[in-house]
């Protein structure tokens, strides 16, 4: 079907926050405000690592909102994660990364898959901002063919025996924890692909110099490097060879984090490129009175609409633990791709200001490209949606 | 936030799309091709009540709300974007004699709207007063128990054949302009319509313009206050923005839909177009964009159900679902290749359907105007 009805139920469609959802949007948007948004600019300037802000953050309970309270997370809904997103996003979106990976690619595949001792010693940190997580999934060799990994994972009595390199890892110089995949049967493509839990401060795990990047400074990217790293067999994530679906079932969820990252970059260039064009002045007016202008706002703050309806609605069906794959691809895909036009959109606004780093026009540009290629290229998304549609 | 409809909605889909299914789509060709009303589907519509879905049961009406009514409108145009439009102005126009009508009024027009004994069109639009809806030269003159009016409409829906038509005209010039609204009856001595237009799609619908001579006008014909007109059809058009967003996801919907069964069964180099990325790129955008132009025709929708303002809800769902339905038809032309050129397809219908969803019932460009300056004056919420 060309177009995802929504299911028929007892209750009624609503398009109103809850309370609950309300209540984070406010804290969220009251803390990003305050302590976020007047340090993005130096954070972007330095690429320092914003540690305080981490440490902030999981005091907000935002390291783990989706985890249940019994687990060290905050027991809310994936909406209210999303609108987290949003919010801390639209003030600084390397900060917003730095979340989303905690979030959505190292609580939730333990939540998910995870034993309840391995939730107890590993998410139980996670969640609560004691610790930080990572994801190590790409590779040099494996980037949108994430089956195709290198990475092995050889068995030795009661432990595995890691070799390998993990490359563009967000969070990885100050990861406490990696929910990491390797090859345990290469016979097998993507069904020998096994998911661990390893503990950064195994021996033999080395962690290569940071990236620099086009944008998302403030968030720390770089490989990881496993030799011969020995990892006790209670840290396998689920069972052998279920690693490529442990891994697609965490991008699923994590592209809800991304769509919402996108969506605060969106935000931020759409309501400074706004209050700029209320003051601008040439011809003798505000160029906010011009339609050229004005197109370009509306068109903004449309598709912003369009992104986070997409967003919330994944959200809402992974709460209900009803199909979503196709619905978070959508989301993701949209709401990166209506960033990256509002982006240069708020840079077009800007004129030749929005070319000068004292604006952060530029900044939001930089940061919007990444959500259109990391967790699952814009090419990946359409090819899930477009499978799914063949599919029906 | 809850994404889904409740049973009662669930209910309604079913039965329009069977409806659509069987009875609407296979003729949507034929009347297409030779530009002919379709009657019929609107009795049909009728007799199930959807052609009074924004009006309370006690004046005949169906009482279903925005939400349903917008569900409804998209399966109907997904089989005959003409018959969609048919319906969606009676619709329109029901809701607006609710709203702003005069018990009398309510009894006397509402049931027969409801019913298909009469439908209704809307005349604002003057051959010089498009887009500068505030434009408009017909005037209405006080004269005893009646106004006069005196003027011309242009581009009516629904104009030659509806029983009513909610008719905007100038009541005063100086010192301010004012613009009243009036409930015209067809029949009424001075009121005429003009021949049909020839148009690029949409061929089944009733469009003529409307001419006022000496017109005389019941003064309890006159919809709202003097002065009032000018809200009474902005709000109107509010509504009317919601259920031309459905109509377009509708239209585009059938096209997309066209466009993925060919894709799977057409082969070149050795192996159906669906398996060539090219192909799938273009349906999965179309996809992407359609369920977000349902999912924000939907919230405009909910919040003119649950009261309050949805002006900028439904400009944003109007704008943002026609140009996502024009480039979904567009593209569905696209991977029909030649055949989507030719008539013995449906594609090229659709594509000529679909153009005037991104004008009618307010350009785009008027859409863009309204989120700008609701942007402007109170931020993005």
């Amino acid at each position: 079907m060309a177009v995802t009805e929504l299911p028929g139920g007892e209750e009624k469609m609503v398009f109103d926050l809850t309370e609950e959802q309300r209540m984070i949007q406010e804290m969220a948007h009251g803390f990003a405000q305050k302590e976020v948004l007047p340090k993005a600019a130096e954070l972007d300037e330095t690429s320092r690592f914003p540690e305080e802000l981490v440490r902030q953050m999981a005091g907000l309970g935002l390291m783990g909102v989706a985890v249940p309270e019994e687990y060290g997370g905050a027991g809310m809904d994936n909406i209210c994660y999303a609108i987290a997103m949003e919010e801390i996003s639209r003030a600084c979106a390397s900060t917003a990364v730095i979340l989303s990976v905690n979030n959505s690619l190292a609580c939730d595949p333990i939540l998910s898959f995870g034993s309840e001792e391995q939730k107890r010693n590993y998410l139980v940190p996670l969640a609560s901002g004691n610790h930080l997580g990572c994801f190590g999934l790409t590779e040099p060799g494996a980037g949108s063919d994430a089956g195709s990994q290198k990475t092995t994972a050889v068995r030795d009595g009661s432990h595995y025996v890691l070799n390998g390199t993990k490359n563009f890892i967000t969070n990885a110089p100050q990861a406490d924890t990696c929910v990491l995949f390797a090859m345990t049967d290469k016979e097998k493509k993507h069904k020998g692909i096994t998911a661990f839990i390893l503990d950064m401060k195994r021996q033999g795990v080395t962690v290569g110099k940071e990236e620099k990047k086009l944008g998302i400074c403030a968030s720390a990217t770089a490989s990881i490097i496993l030799e011969d790293v020995k990892i006790p067999e209670e840290d396998r994530l689920g069972n052998e060879g279920e690693g490529f679906k442990i891994a697609m079932h965490t991008l699923d969820g994590g592209r809800i984090g991304i769509a919402a990252q996108a969506i605060g970059i969106a935000r931020a260039s759409l309501e400074d490129a706004l209050a700029y064009a209320k003051e601008r002045k040439q011809f003798g007016q505000p160029i906010a009175n011009f339609q050229a202008i004005q197109w370009m706002l509306a068109d903004m703050a449309t598709e912003i609409d369009a992104a986070r309806l997409l967003t919330y609605r994944a959200a809402w069906r992974k709460d209900r633990k009803l199909r979503y794959t196709k619905e978070s691809s959508m989301a993701k895909l949209y709401a990166s791709e209506a960033a990256m036009r509002a982006s240069v959109k708020g840079i077009q606004i800007h004129g030749g200001y929005g070319y000068i780093r004292e604006y952060p026009a530029e900044r939001h540009f930089r940061d919007a490209k990444i959500t259109e290629i990391y967790e699952g290229t814009s090419e990946i998304q359409r090819l899930v949606i477009a499978s799914a549609l063949l599919k029906d | 936030m809850r994404f889904e409809l409740s049973g009662e909605q669930a209910q309604i889909r079913e039965m329009v799309r069977s409806l659509a299914r069987k009875e609407f789509a296979p003729k949507a060709a034929e009347i297409d091709e030779h530009s002919r009303y379709p009657e019929e589907n609107l009795s049909r519509l009728a007799e199930l009540g959807l052609l009074g879905m924004l009006v309370p049961a006690a004046y005949g009406g169906s009482e279903t709300g925005a939400v349903a009514y917008s569900i409804a409108l998209e399966e109907v145009a997904r089989g005959c974007a003409s018959t969609g439009v048919g319906m969606a102005v009676t619709n329109m126009v029901g809701d607006t004699i609710y709203r702003f009508g005069s018990e009398e009024q309510r009894r006397r027009f509402l049931a027969d709207m409801a019913s298909g004994a009469g439908s209704g069109a809307f005349a604002l639009t003057e051959p010089s007063a498009g887009s500068d809806a505030f434009g408009i030269s017909t005037v209405a003159v006080p004269d005893g128990d009646a106004y006069v009016l005196n003027g011309s409409k242009t581009f009516i829906t629904n104009g030659s054949r509806a029983r009513v038509a909610i008719v905007a005209a100038v009541t005063q010039k100086e010192p301010k302009k004012q613009i009243s609204a009036f409930l015209v009856e067809h029949g009424t001595r001075g009121y005429s319509c003009g021949r049909p237009e020839r148009k690029l799609g949409l061929k089944g619908s009733d469009t003529v313009s409307l001419a006022f001579e000496d017109c005389r006008v019941p003064k309890r014909n006159r919809l709202g206050e003097e002065g009032e007109g000018f809200r009474i059809v902005m709000t109107a058009l509010d509504g009317g923005r919601v259920g031309i967003a459905a109509q377009a996801i509708g239209i585009a919907r059938a096209a997309v839909e066209s466009a993925i069964s060919y894709a799977r069964e057409r082969k070149q180099f050795g192996q159906p177009l669906s398996e060539f990325q090219a192909i799938q790129w273009m349906l999965a955008d179309s996809a992407t964009e359609l369920d977000a132009a349902g999912l924000l025709a939907l919230r405009a929708a909910y919040r003119k159900d649950t009261g309050g303002s949805f002006t900028r809800e439904a400009s944003v769902a109007k704008v943002f679902a026609s140009e996502a339905a024009y480039r979904s038809c567009h593209r569905a032309v696209q991977v029909f290749g030649g055949y989507g050129y030719m008539r013995e397809y449906p594609v090229e219908r659709h594509l000529r359907d679909i153009k005037v969803t991104s004008i009618y019932e307010g350009t785009s460009e008027i859409q863009r105007v309204i989120i700008a300056r609701d942007l402007v004056r109170q931020g993005y919420r």
